[in-house]
């Protein structure tokens, strides 16, 4: 009889236990569920709203404000007008994501295995010049580069660079510019999947006679992958959406999405065509990015972002 | 200062590397939250602002108003007399009137600044700004057709009355200066450097130079597309403040085959004169003051002159936004600026073009003065006004939507 009891208590004890633990993965998302819902959903849902409105006719400047009209023509504006922008800030930030990548895979790699006790200050020291605001770093760059600047200027006086050469005002300053500004944020995953990798499997390849490019192609590539997937993402979207590097760096015929949006939304304010541009921007991030991550498997990922 | 220190000098030490307005615009980048929430409220507050029509403030009631020795005064970098980190104006005012000044030079671009202010405005709410400074140009048509400005009481400003120069009484903009008075004004021409000249053969003298092919790739124009269509109706020939929709379809086109064929380097913001001082740009739309303390601060050769085609006219001016605290205040400040001895001391540091020509030869006495005061960009005599052009005055959104869908395109193209 006591047992029973006992064993009826201890059955009630594991059966809140249980309840406890179905709960706490909905305790533990929760925040962060919150927090889209807040910061992404809802100002995603606010934009559709926007990009379908139009404004009331109004007399001179008055501020009539915006009624919904399921005004789909938007759309098709902001697609008529900027999708040579879309199209050019893709393929930038696509050689920008290759170029991080290229640049930042061997320094992460260096790090990683050779860093040996100061890991973390090679680490440091790559970020340093991160500390300062990436606006006055871009600035700096302008400064740098500019025509009369130290490097074109010397370059030219000592015949490496042909007279009237320049380098802002081209699509690869705009590139290097946000490169540059993203190299944190590719080298940073990559470190953490390389660290990662069990010494063990390495020293095993070695044992079974892999050259050094065998165990870098067949062991540390593949096992990197996952850092390479979010060096990506966190390369690539912001890199796109980018308009300060453009503003500064850039000429005439490297504008950015990013810049005509700045536009539409704070010189215009038109919001509705503001919107409907951010929206196919975010739209088609989201489809690539979903396409991208279904064929490169996300399980490992979500270990490393 | 320092009666012997040539106070240029002073400046070019202590002035912009960069664009003075630069950095403080792109400050905005990391809080891009900010202008998110403004749109939202844009969005989300409809026609609420309609309901406060300007005839609630036409009756502003001057005569209950007193004095309370407070002023919230927001302006742009470097607008104002700076001598050892203090204003010597604004001291001699707080001094005068016990009315003590909280200067802000927050403002860095018309349109940003506007988009702070209209959700306060929307709400019927205080702006907590007592002065702000903004450009005539759409922003401010928009304060003055919601009614959102006090409309002053001229009587109160016998200084503007007795020494205004006649360029900015009764403006097109906001006629019987209603709600605004002129803080400075300026000309937007040509700033060129040594290499234009060599490039071009000749000193440049006209429009046509910044769509000259042989000075292809080194040309600035501006990014702000009032400047842009205006430069471009010009070139035509065209006065931009009785243009119609047809001229600036034709001077989208002449601006669209300057970039088709090269010529620009960019369409730059205030950054333009950093374009020009590094030698990115030879030749470039510029505005008067800014080449006036570039050769001031380290560029003596850079020059800016006034085209055959003449100049851009533009003001910046004074306005009390409504649900102003310190209405009377503010008031009393803007006469005070326009007595010709506070014009003279600002007008020898901020080097646009003062309201007040009765300060000329107070300037000349002052300690490097003499430059200023004989500068027709800063003290312009008839010749120089007769060379002058009016801004188009937007009539309404949907003129503005045109203008903007005419000569966005050239920019962000």
């Amino acid at each position: 009889m006591e047992q029973h009891l006992r064993s009826d208590h201890h059955g009630l004890k594991q059966k809140k236990a249980r309840g406890r633990k179905r709960l706490a993965p909905y305790g533990l998302t929760g925040p962060g569920v919150l927090w889209l819902a807040i910061f992404f959903l809802i100002p995603m849902g606010a934009m559709l709203v926007l990009s379908l409105e139009t404004r009331i006719p109004t007399v001179g400047f008055r501020n009539s404000g915006y009624q919904f009209t399921w005004h789909i023509g938007e759309y098709s504006t902001a697609w008529a007008q900027a999708h040579v922008q879309f199209v050019r800030s893709l393929w930038y930030g696509a050689i920008v994501t290759i170029v991080t990548l290229l640049a930042g895979y061997p320094a992460a790699y260096w790090i990683a295995f050779k860093g040996g006790h100061h890991k973390t200050t090679y680490l440091f020291l790559m970020l340093l010049p991160f500390f300062v605001s990436f606006v006055i770093r871009s600035l700096a760059w302008q400064f740098i580069l500019s025509d009369d600047g130290i490097v074109i200027s010397n370059l030219e006086r000592l015949h490496i660079l042909p007279q009237g050469f320049h380098i802002l005002s081209t699509s690869i300053a705009v590139i290097a510019g946000i490169a540059y500004n993203s190299l944190p944020f590719m080298v940073l995953p990559l470190y953490v999947s390389l660290e990662k990798i069990d010494r063990n499997v390495v020293e095993a390849a070695r044992d079974l006679y892999a050259t050094p490019g065998q165990v870098f192609r067949k062991v540390i590539l593949p096992l990197s992958i996952p850092g390479i997937f979010a060096g990506f993402l966190l390369t690539f979207i912001p890199a796109v959406g980018d308009y300060v590097n453009n503003d500064i760096l850039g000429g005439p015929n490297t504008t950015m999405i990013g810049n005509v949006i700045q536009r539409a939304f704070l010189n215009d304010q038109n919001y509705p065509l503001a919107s409907s541009l951010s929206f196919i921007l975010m739209v088609g991030l989201l489809i690539g990015i979903l396409i991208y991550a279904r064929v490169l498997g996300t399980r490992q990922i979500e270990e490393y972002i | 200062m320092d009666p012997t220190i040539d106070p240029a000098f002073v400046r070019g030490l202590t002035q912009r590397r960069f664009s003075r307005r630069d950095l403080i615009r792109y400050a905005g980048v990391g809080a891009g939250a900010l202008s998110l929430s403004s749109i939202l409220a844009a969005c989300g507050v409809k026609s609420s602002g309609g309901a406060a029509g300007s005839e609630s403030t036409a009756a502003f009631d001057w005569a209950s108003q007193s004095l309370h020795h407070q002023l919230n005064f927001a302006n742009w970098p470097y607008y104002i007399d700076v001598s050892h980190g203090t204003h010597p104006t604004l001291d001699t005012f707080t001094q005068k009137t016990g009315i003590q000044v909280n200067y802000k030079p927050v403002i860095n671009d018309n349109q940003a600044f506007y988009a702070k202010l209209k959700p306060s405005l929307e709400q019927g709410k205080p702006t907590g700004w007592d002065i702000v400074v903004i450009t005539n140009g759409a922003q401010l048509s928009e304060l003055i057709d919601n009614g959102w400005l006090i409309p002053l009481d001229l009587s109160q400003l016998p200084n503007f009355t007795a020494n205004a120069s006649p360029t900015i009484k009764n403006p097109t903009y906001d006629p019987g200066n209603k709600y605004t008075v002129a803080w400075q004004s300026g000309f937007t021409g040509i700033a060129y450097s040594p290499r234009a000249t060599a490039a071009l053969g000749r000193e440049p003298n006209s429009l046509n130079d910044l769509f000259d092919p042989s000075v292809a790739g080194h040309v600035g124009m501006m990014s702000d597309n009032t400047e842009l269509g205006s430069i471009g109706l010009l070139k035509l020939g065209i006065e931009p403040s009785t243009s119609t929709p047809d001229n600036w379809t034709q001077a989208a086109a002449v601006l669209q085959k300057q970039k088709d064929d090269g010529i620009p380097r960019g369409y730059f913001d205030q950054g333009y004169i950093n374009q020009l001082e590094n030698g990115n740009t030879w030749i470039t739309q510029a505005w008067s003051g800014d080449v006036f303390i570039a050769q001031q601060s380290g560029y003596p050769e850079l020059k800016f002159i006034v085209p055959n085609e003449g100049v851009m006219f533009w003001h910046d001016n004074m306005m009390i936004p409504v649900g102003a605290a310190n209405p009377l205040d503010a008031l009393t400040y803007m006469n005070y600026v326009y007595d010709p001895q506070v014009a003279a001391l600002m007008a020898n540091y901020i080097w646009y073009i003062t309201p007040v020509p009765a300060a000329k030869p107070i300037v000349a006495t002052l300690p490097g003065g003499k430059a200023v005061a004989s500068s027709p960009l800063v003290f312009p005599d008839q010749a120089m006004l007769d060379k002058t052009h009016q801004y188009y005055v937007y009539k309404g959104t949907s003129d503005l939507d045109q203008w903007n869908n005419t000569f966005d395109p050239i920019i962000t193209g």
